[in-house]
This record gives structure tokens, C-alpha cells and sequence, in this order.
């Protein structure tokens, strides 16, 4: 049985304490999260949606999903990388300080890789960047020899592909 | 109800032990004013974090409009579904605030939603397993207890129906009745030789209310090998946690089991099967074993002697037993009949000492009529010896039956198992005296050591109309049998006290 990467999209009230009660499980029963993204999605309804990245077996995915449903407030789970097709994104933001030619070449990256400068002085650059997980990582490795200082990472975004959506909010 | 802070952190260890062991339960604790509320105040105590992890769902009433619908949801969670324990944290000044009492019970919630019925295609699919095993057997739990007592009834009913045998967890005795020819007593680490064995070698499980707790399955690879699995469980959760199963059936035992009556009235289907006496010689030959025997010693009380002999003198009174945690635990399992459902108190998940004596007290309060007693060890029962005050203050006429070995007994059994009876803390020399506590608490207490007195003093604690402890003075170092071994399987059980000379592999020490 192999450990696969899968990308969880959890619904929930967004009632205080909610996210303690999904990480504190995640915790408790020794499963591991990748990467996690919480925000309100619908503000008169009090719904959350956290995304959550956990590597593990099939089995173990399938005891996450039911744990998961036992937390009162939570309304579905989705397993997306079981899912229909879908998409991820992550945004960071880079800065980079440096002068001379390793500047002009961290610009010239920037531009390649379509990350946005959002801020600028004469020895360093704050530059945005959304993609895969994979394009944001290589983007990070590319940098560091042109003087990376800091970075800060959403945690991935996903949503399903096509017309429907994959939480069913009726009820 | 427990006030802020160490009252509150002090309920801690029964929130966990109703946890485990799914058992309703609302606790309300008392909290700092909400202005107050994370200033590090006198008596203040994050209770809803504290309890997030032990708690089937927890709430802080922020404000007293919330508070009619959080005290119903926290009863219709706390018993619906799989139960399990509520609390409901009120600051001071949300008590003291005064708002209009509207009396909506709460039945149904926005994202709670239990499931209690199968579907008809998976009951079709277990009643055709059922009508084609030659070797089935019941493997039930504590959520037949929890599904209330029609569960029972229904599970009695299907085995009367299908002549299958039938085994209980710790938590499940008294679902199917001791006297029932189809019972094969209780299985697991301390269970009977034929339950044990009938789960190995047995060609079709029927999981029904329990959920494959270590204590019950040993090692997990050798755990029945040749078996189809059916598991009925309210929880979704339970399913292929531990074991795989071959046939998962969401719902209440209940109302799952009646449709599997129904259908399988209705499919006439007893003609169809075939005869399970070729399964029940095999089980035959295993229960001539005699599995739960003991040595029978003359001038000292064997401690399954005592719980027969409360058994014998107690069968035809209305009696409920709770138990503390260790051998006499066991042997109150294994020794004790039990002919009806919730009749048996123990913390068997979490195994809590000192769950007993409280437990007893709430059973009183339930039953006023009814002969309660708490089959104990003089180790555990000093966890919550204080509450026998609280017997007097209400008129709790509780029997307090300890089983004093003198020994945390059952630590001192893994001691010699796991430790090469290297025995450390098992022993205390500084026991209270016991009859001497009950008389300052007010209560009647009595002393037996000789196995001829021991009828008698049973009867004069059953007949005082008060509370009671009977100190009984049993064998030190009795051991609990049978006994799976760490790391063995279920037909790798031990029978005869050999434990000292046992050999556990190491992986078997580390494991349980
Ligand atoms: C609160 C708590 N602490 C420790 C344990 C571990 N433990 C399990 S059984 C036991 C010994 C119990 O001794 P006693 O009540 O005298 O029962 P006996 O086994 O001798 O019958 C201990 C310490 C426990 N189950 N609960
Ligand atoms: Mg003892």
C-alpha cells in the first residue's frame, strides 16, 4: 500500500474553535497535514472551507474522512485528488535582496516564471507568485543563489473543475 | 455539573472515560465571567480547549441567548448517534443572566446527522452470508447495550432464529443472557477458551455494536484468518479502522438487526441452512475445557469464589454490579451471570480505577430498589473512597464489595509475565483499614477471610439497609486466566498459571 499525496476539501461551520477541533484530530490520531488554508467562503452562512494536503495510504485517507465527519461542525469532506478533476494553486511571496548582475537576473526569472513585483527598492524585490505547488518551489530554489531572504506561503487552494461544485450545501 | 477550573479539570478523567466507552453524558462546567475570560482569573481554566480532544463536542455559552438551544443540542448529541459525553461551559455571568425559556427540544441539527438505518441491499447481503455459514458466529458489544434494551431483544431474537453462537465484549455482557445454550461467554484477552477459539476458527463474524479493541482482537495478523466479515456499527468511522471488513452495515443495531429478522423471516431461510452441529461439537469440545476454572483453595477465599458466591446469594434480587479497574474486574466478568442488558457498569476502554464506587452511586439513584454493588479492589476503590459520603448524604444504600488482595493485582500478574516477577509498587504496606473507614464514613463495615464465613457475610451485607463495604480477604497472588498473551493470537491463549515461566517476544512486551 503506497503513501499518496491527497488534497482534502473540508466544509465547515465556521464556529469558534472549529479549526483547533479539525488540526487537534489531525494531530491526535498521528496524521500529518502538508499544507492547510482556511477562509470563510460564505459569509451569511458562517461556511468555512479548509484545505487540507496529507500525504498517507488509502486506508489511512478513508479513516481521515470518516474522523473528519464525526466533528460536529463539519458539513462534507471531499476528496479531491480521488475526486472529479481539479486544480491547485498556491500564491507566495519572495523577497529577494541582491544588486548588480544577480539582481537583474532574479527580474529576469520573475518575469519568465510571471511573478508579479509588488514592491521594489535599490537592493531588493518582493515578488508574487500563484501556481502549482511544483512552479512556486522551483521558483523558490531559483532564488536562493540571488539572495532569497524571506519567503511566505498561502498552503494550497482547490477547487473541481467543470460547472458543478463537489460540496453539496443543500442541506 | 462541576464548578470552573479545578472542578472542572478534575471531571477530565470520566469525560475521556465516557469517551471511550460511548456513554451520554452532559457535563456542565462552570466557567469565569466572559469578561474575564482569558485574563488567567481565579479558578479560570480553558475547559473547552482542555476537553476538545476527550469530548464528543464541547460549547462555550458566550452569551445566555444561546443557551436553551446549546443545552438541548448537547442532550441530543450527547445521545444520539454513536453517544458520548457533552460539555457545556457557562460563565458566571451567563448564569446569572435572565432570558425567556422557550422549550424547543432539539432533534435533528444543521451538520449532525446520524445514520440508524441500512440500506435493503446490504441486509439482503448479510442475511445471505448468515443462511450459507457453516462455522458463524456473533461477536457483540457495547452498542448493543447503547442502542437501548429492543437491541437486545432483537439480538436474541436472531439468534433463536439462526442458532448461531454468541460472544461479548466486556462492554456487551448481558445482551444475550449467561443461561442462553448459545452463549459462549465473553471473548478477548481474559475471555473463555471457546469464544477465543470459535472467532479464530469460525467461517462467518457477525461484528454487531463493537468495534475490534485490542483487547479483544490479540495480534492483529493472526486475527481469524478464514472469515468473512460482517460489522454493524452507528459509527462510519469504525469500519476497516482495525480489521477489514468483508461487509460494512452503517446503522443502529436496533433497527439493522430487525431487518435482518424480517428478512430473513421472510425469506424462510433457517430451511436453507445448513446444520451448525458439526460447529457446535467443535465448540463443545472446547468449552469442556473449562476455561474460567480456578483452584479452589480451602483456607483462603479464591477471589472467583467470592464473586460465585455473590452471584449465587444476589441472582434472584434485582442487582446491578460496576466494577473498578484490575483482575477483580475480570473475575467479576467472567464469574458473574448477567441475564439482562445494562446491568454491568465498568470502564472497559479506558479502564479507569475508581469508576466504580461513583458509578454505583448514580446507579442507586436510578434503581432506589435495587441491590447496587461495587465489585472492587482495595487499590482502585481508594481512587473515590470520599464518595461514601456522599452514599450517606443521600441515602445511597450501596454494597462495596473489594476483593482485597492486598496487590495492584493485575499489575503485579504483568509484572510477573513482562518483568520476570520483578515486582515494583505493586505492593502496599500502608493499606488503610477498611472496616474502620466505612464506620467513619457512617457506613456498615465487614471483614471476611475464611471461606465458610463467606456466605453469611454476604447475606448481612445484602440485608443492612445502608451502605456497606465488605472487605474481603482474598489470595495474593491468584492470577487472571485465561489470558491471550501480549502479541498472540486467539488460539495462542494460556490457560493454566504458567505465566511465570511465559515467553512474550519482545514485539508482544512493546505492544500492549
Ligand atoms: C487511574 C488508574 N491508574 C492506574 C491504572 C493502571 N492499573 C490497572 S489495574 C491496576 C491495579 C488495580 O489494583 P486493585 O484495584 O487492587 O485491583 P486488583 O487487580 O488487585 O484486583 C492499575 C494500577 C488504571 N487502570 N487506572
Ligand atoms: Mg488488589
Amino acid at each position: 500500500m503506497t503513501n499518496d499525496k491527497h488534497t482534502l476539501s473540508i466544509l465547515v461551520d465556521n464556529e469558534a474553535g472549529v479549526l483547533a477541533r479539525v488540526i487537534g484530530l489531525f494531530s491526535a490520531r498521528g496524521f500529518n497535514i502538508e499544507s492547510l488554508t482556511v477562509s470563510e467562503i460564505d459569509k451569511s452562512s458562517h461556511v468555512s472551507c479548509i484545505t487540507i494536503v496529507t500525504t498517507a495510504t488509502d486506508n489511512v485517507i478513508t479513516q481521515i474522512k470518516l474522523q473528519l465527519l464525526r466533528l460536529v461542525p463539519v458539513h462534507s469532506v471531499v476528496d479531491l485528488t480521488l475526486g472529479p478533476p481539479h486544480v491547485e494553486r498556491e500564491m507566495a511571496l519572495i523577497k529577494v535582496a541582491s544588486v548588480g548582475q544577480k539582481r537583474v537576473e532574479a527580474l529576469r526569472l520573475a518575469d519568465a516564471f510571471r511573478a508579479h513585483t509588488i514592491d521594489a527598492a535599490v537592493d531588493s524585490f518582493i515578488f508574487e507568485i500563484t501556481g502549482s505547488q511544483d512552479k512556486v518551489n522551483q521558483f523558490i530554489k531559483l532564488m536562493i543563489p540571488l539572495g532569497l531572504v524571506e519567503i511566505s506561503r498561502t498552503g494550497i487552494a482547490a477547487i473541481s473543475r467543470g460547472s458543478e461544485a463537489v460540496h453539496d450545501l443543500e442541506d | 455539573m462541576v464548578t470552573s477550573g479545578p472542578g472542572a479539570t478534575n471531571a477530565i478523567t470520566g469525560i475521556a472515560d465516557a469517551l471511550l466507552d460511548s456513554i451520554p453524558m452532559v457535563v456542565i462546567t462552570g466557567q469565569v465571567g466572559t469578561s474575564l475570560i482569558g485574563t488567567d482569573a481565579f479558578q479560570e481554566a480553558d475547559i473547552v480547549g482542555i476537553t476538545r480532544s476527550c469530548s464528543k463536542h464541547n460549547y462555550l455559552v458566550r452569551r445566555v441567548e444561546d443557551l436553551e438551544r446549546i443545552i438541548h443540542e448537547a442532550f441530543y448529541i450527547a445521545s444520539s448517534g454513536r453517544p458520548g459525553p457533552v460539555v457545556v461551559d457557562v460563565p458566571k455571568d451567563v448564569q446569572f443572566a435572565e432570558y425567556e425559556y422557550v422549550g424547543d427540544i432539539v432533534t435533528e441539527h444543521k451538520t449532525y446527522k446520524p445514520i440508524l438505518d441500512a440500506s435493503p441491499s446490504v441486509i439482503a447481503d448479510a442475511v445471505n452470508l448468515i443462511k450459507n455459514a457453516k462455522k458463524p458466529v456473533f461477536y457483540t458489544g457495547g452498542g448493543v447495550i447503547n442502542s437501548g434494551p429492543e437491541a437486545s431483544k432483537a439480538l436474541r431474537e436472531l439468534v433463536e432464529l439462526t442458532g448461531i453462537p454468541v460472544t461479548s465484549t466486556l462492554m456487551g455482557l448481558g445482551s444475550y443472557p449467561s443461561s442462553g445454550d448459545k452463549w459462549l461467554e465473553m471473548l478477548g484477552m481474559h475471555g473463555s477458551y471457546q469464544a477465543n477459539m470459535a472467532m479464530h476458527d469460525c467461517d462467518l463474524m457477525i461484528c454487531v455494536g463493537a468495534r475490534f479493541d485490542d483487547r479483544i482482537t490479540g495480534r492483529i495478523d493472526a486475527f481469524s484468518p478464514n472469515s468473512k466479515k460482517i460489522h454493524i456499527d452507528i459509527d462510519p468511522s469504525s469500519i476497516n479502522k482495525i480489521i477489514q471488513v468483508d461487509l460494512p452495515i452503517i446503522g443502529d443495531v436496533k433497527s439493522v438487526l430487525n431487518d435482518i429478522i424480517q428478512l430473513w423471516k421472510d425469506g424462510d431461510c433457517a430451511k436453507e441452512q445448513p446444520s451448525l452441529d458439526p460447529w457446535f461439537k467443535e465448540i463443545n469440545e472446547w468449552r469442556s475445557k473449562n476455561s474460567y476454572d480456578y483452584n479452589k483453595t480451602k483456607d483462603i477465599i479464591a477471589p472467583q469464589y467470592a464473586i460465585e458466591r455473590l452471584y449465587e446469594l444476589t441472582k434472584d434480587k434485582d442487582t446491578y454490579i460496576t466494577t473498578e479497574v484490575g483482575q477483580h474486574q475480570m473475575w467479576a466478568a467472567q464469574h458473574f451471570k448477567f441475564e439482562e442488558p445494562n446491568h454491568w457498569m465498568t470502564s472497559g476502554g479506558l479502564g479507569t480505577m475508581g469508576y466504580g464506587l461513583p458509578a454505583a452511586l448514580g446507579v442507586q439513584v436510578a434503581h432506589p430498589d435495587a441491590i447496587v454493588i461495587d465489585i472492587a479492589g482495595e487499590g482502585s476503590v481508594q481512587m473515590c473512597m470520599q464518595e461514601m459520603s456522599t452514599a450517606m448524604q443521600f441515602n445511597l444504600p450501596i454494597k462495596i464489595f473489594i476483593l482485597n488482595n492486598e496487590r495492584l493485582g493485575m499489575v503485579r500478574q504483568w509484572q510477573q509475565l513482562l518483568h520476570g516477577s520483578r515486582y515494583s509498587s505493586t505492593y502496599s504496606e500502608a493499606l488503610p483499614d477498611f472496616v474502620i473507614m466505612a464506620k467513619a464514613f457512617g457506613c456498615l463495615g465487614l471483614r471476611v477471610s475464611d471461606p465458610d464465613k463467606l456466605d453469611d457475610t454476604i447475606k448481612e451485607m445484602l440485608a443492612y439497609d445502608g451502605p456497606v463495604l465488605v472487605d474481603v480477604m482474598v489470595e495474593k497472588h491468584a492470577n487472571c486466566l485465561p489470558m491471550i498473551p501480549s502479541g498472540a493470537s486467539h488460539n495462542e491463549m494460556i490457560l493454566e498459571d504458567v505465566l511465570a515461566d511465559t515467553e512474550v517476544s519482545d514485539a508482544g512486551k512493546r505492544m500492549v
